[in-house]
């Protein structure tokens, strides 16, 4: 079966470059052609899980399979882990540093949102050694 | 769809050079055998190709004077950045004066039909912010409008769904000059005096109705030097005669230049955004939702707002001060004269009929099957081109060439790097195929001298 494959680095603590995986995923769904609001909630749900990766785990990678009726999302990082994964998942929780909040990240709604924004979202994480999300938006 | 531009191009000007194609925000400009082209589905009529032709190769083709011949009647719409174009002595009343002087039968503010439409822009706005929809986005500048068709179409219903200014105005205008005169609508010619390519393009291809209130749209440029000569010969009684009409107030006057308009919404919360790639730029963000504390977008794909228009002539910095000057003068009038100003609560305008449609100029395909693997394809191209994005193909960067490559429109070697390895390799196999050639030449000619030989004994 046809799929295109993207993959992305991402780069840990790059407040300034924050983003840069899911808004060039982006340009590619809408290309592809895919409805506006499916590319908008792959891309918001990306984003979240971007910056997770570059605020939480000093990075990681992010690869991307387009298939002709739902797109696929991991994001894989080295970092700490979720020690808890229900108490991550309410809203408001957060466990982000200073320096992120006060650039208006780490408001603790990121992965309640990538949940609302995804028609499935698998959460793997090991204390200690990673995160692995990934995500999957059906087309119709 | 199909789109009548006023954004053109003298192809006898035009050099074939990059300036163009690597500003043009929708990639919609291709050089093709030394000559730009621009495509009419991917175009919005920004105007920054004409700010970037070096050669004075892309004009905005607007409407000439003698236009207004075909009518019995005419008035001019004069846009809120009209009045910056004139420095002090003139006044607003000056302007107008002049304006009319140049040739029209009368002369309408468009800042009155601003003023209208911020009275309900602002009711719309907070019934929005109240069911939790923000931010909105102004609809007034129609590059934008068609940039979120093109680029945004998820904010479409972010939109301001009412007629920009120059409509109302033209409606107003209209109005009056039927009940004045008496004459049938097609004997009334309404003018708009434009900062920018793209009003054209809104009244040939109206946004959200079937027919423009607007005739013609001439350019600011053009009108400038007729204002300009006449404001220096004004007769007193002719300004006068505008002291007993109804002006436009300063909330209307302020629309001229970027953040003018987002003032009269009563909010705090909003965000004046202008020049096209910053427009871009905060769309995305927008689209993303991570503009949601942000009540109100007001933005302007010109520099500076319209004052900043390609059809301008004063500079926008110096634009923008005169303007403050006429917005204060607009107050003091309201102050002394409150009479004096237009009632613009008394005037009624309905939200569009008609939900805008998206563009999809964009799309590679239009079958997902096909898309995805055009996509591929574009990537694997895009991977073996230089990436230095010289624009020497036509296309504004390596990834444009791909895609043209893609769609059938263009071929790898449009290249030059890319030409420049198949000549080196064709010449490799020239220089080959030469030497297998020499190889056999020789062993002809020894055969020929052998049986020459054998021949001889």
């Amino acid at each position: 079966m046809q799929t295109v494959k993207l993959s992305f680095k991402i780069r840990g603590s790059d407040f300034v470059n924050a983003g840069e995986a899911s808004s060039n995923t982006k340009k590619a769904l809408s290309r592809i052609g895919l409805s506006p609001s499916v590319v908008k909630r792959a891309a918001i749900a990306m984003y979240e899980a971007e910056l997770n990766a570059m605020i939480h785990a000093d990075g990681g990678q992010a690869d991307v399979e387009i298939f002709p009726d739902h797109v696929i999302i991991s994001i894989t990082d080295h970092g700490p882990g979720i020690p808890d994964v229900d108490l991550a998942m309410q809203a408001g929780w957060s466990t982000a540093p200073d320096i992120a909040r006060e650039m208006g990240f780490g408001a603790g709604m990121g992965l309640p949102n990538i949940k609302k924004q995804a028609d499935d979202l698998k959460i793997e994480t090991k204390v200690g050694q990673g995160t692995t999300l990934t995500i999957k938006i059906l087309f119709a | 769809m199909s789109i009548h531009h006023s954004v053109q191009l003298n192809r006898d000007l035009c050099v074939g050079c990059t300036n163009c194609i690597k500003r043009c925000p929708t990639e919609a400009i291709r050089v093709r055998n030394g000559k730009a082209k621009i495509a009419d589905e991917r175009c919005i009529d920004c105007g920054e190709c004409i700010r970037a032709c070096p050669h004075h190769a892309k004009s905005a083709v607007m409407e000439p004077f003698s236009a207004l011949d075909q009518y019995t009647y005419t008035v001019a719409l004069a846009a809120p950045s009209l009045y910056a174009q004139f420095g002090t002595p003139a006044t607003r009343m000056m302007v107008l004066a002049a304006l009319g002087n140049a040739g029209f039968d009368d002369v309408f503010e468009v800042a009155i039909g601003a003023e209208i439409f911020s009275r309900h822009a602002s009711i719309w706005l907070h019934d929005a912010l109240k069911k939790g929809k923000r931010p909105l986005i102004s609809s007034a500048c129609p590059v934008v409008v068609r940039l979120i068709q093109m680029k945004y179409p998820n904010l479409i219903d972010h939109l301001l769904p009412f007629d920009a200014p120059m409509e109302i105005s033209a409606r107003l205008a209209r109005e009056k000059a039927r009940e004045k005169t008496g004459l049938p609508d097609d004997q009334i010619g309404v003018f708009f005096i434009s900062p920018c390519p793209a009003k054209r393009t809104a009244v040939a291809n109206p946004i959200s109705s079937d027919k423009s209130y607007v005739d013609g749209v001439i350019a600011m440029s053009e009108v400038y030097p007729l204002i300009l000569a006449r404001l220096e010969k004004l007769e007193n009684s002719q300004v006068e005669s505008f002291a007993s009409r109804h002006l436009a107030g300063s909330s209307g006057v302020r629309w001229g230049y970027s953040g003018g308009e987002a003032l009269s919404l009563n909010t705090e919360r909003y965000l004046a955004v202008d020049g096209i790639h910053n427009v871009i730029a905060i769309l995305e963000e927008v689209e993303n939702e991570r503009l949601k504390d942000i009540d109100f977008i007001e933005a302007n794909s010109c520099t500076g707002g319209c004052i900043g228009g390609p059809l301008t002539v004063a500079n926008r910095f110096s634009g923008k001060s005169r303007q403050r000057g006429y917005i204060l003068a607009a107050r003091d009038l309201a102050k002394k004269h409150p009479g004096a100003i237009y009632p613009a609560g008394q005037v009624h305008i309905e939200p569009w009929k008609k939900e805008l449609e998206p563009n999809e100029a964009l799309k590679l395909d239009k079958d997902i099957f096909k898309a995805l693997q055009k996509y591929e394809q574009m990537e694997k191209i895009t991977a073996d081109l230089p990436g230095l994005d010289c624009g020497a193909c036509g296309a504004p960067d390596c990834e444009a060439l791909a895609e043209d490559i893609v769609r059938g429109e263009a071929s790898e070697t449009f290249c030059i790097f890319k030409l420049k390895e198949r000549l080196r390799q064709v010449a490799a196999q020239m220089s080959e195929l030469e030497q297998e050639m020499n190889r056999h030449l020789e062993e002809d000619e020894e055969d020929n001298i052998h049986e020459a030989g054998d021949a001889a004994q």
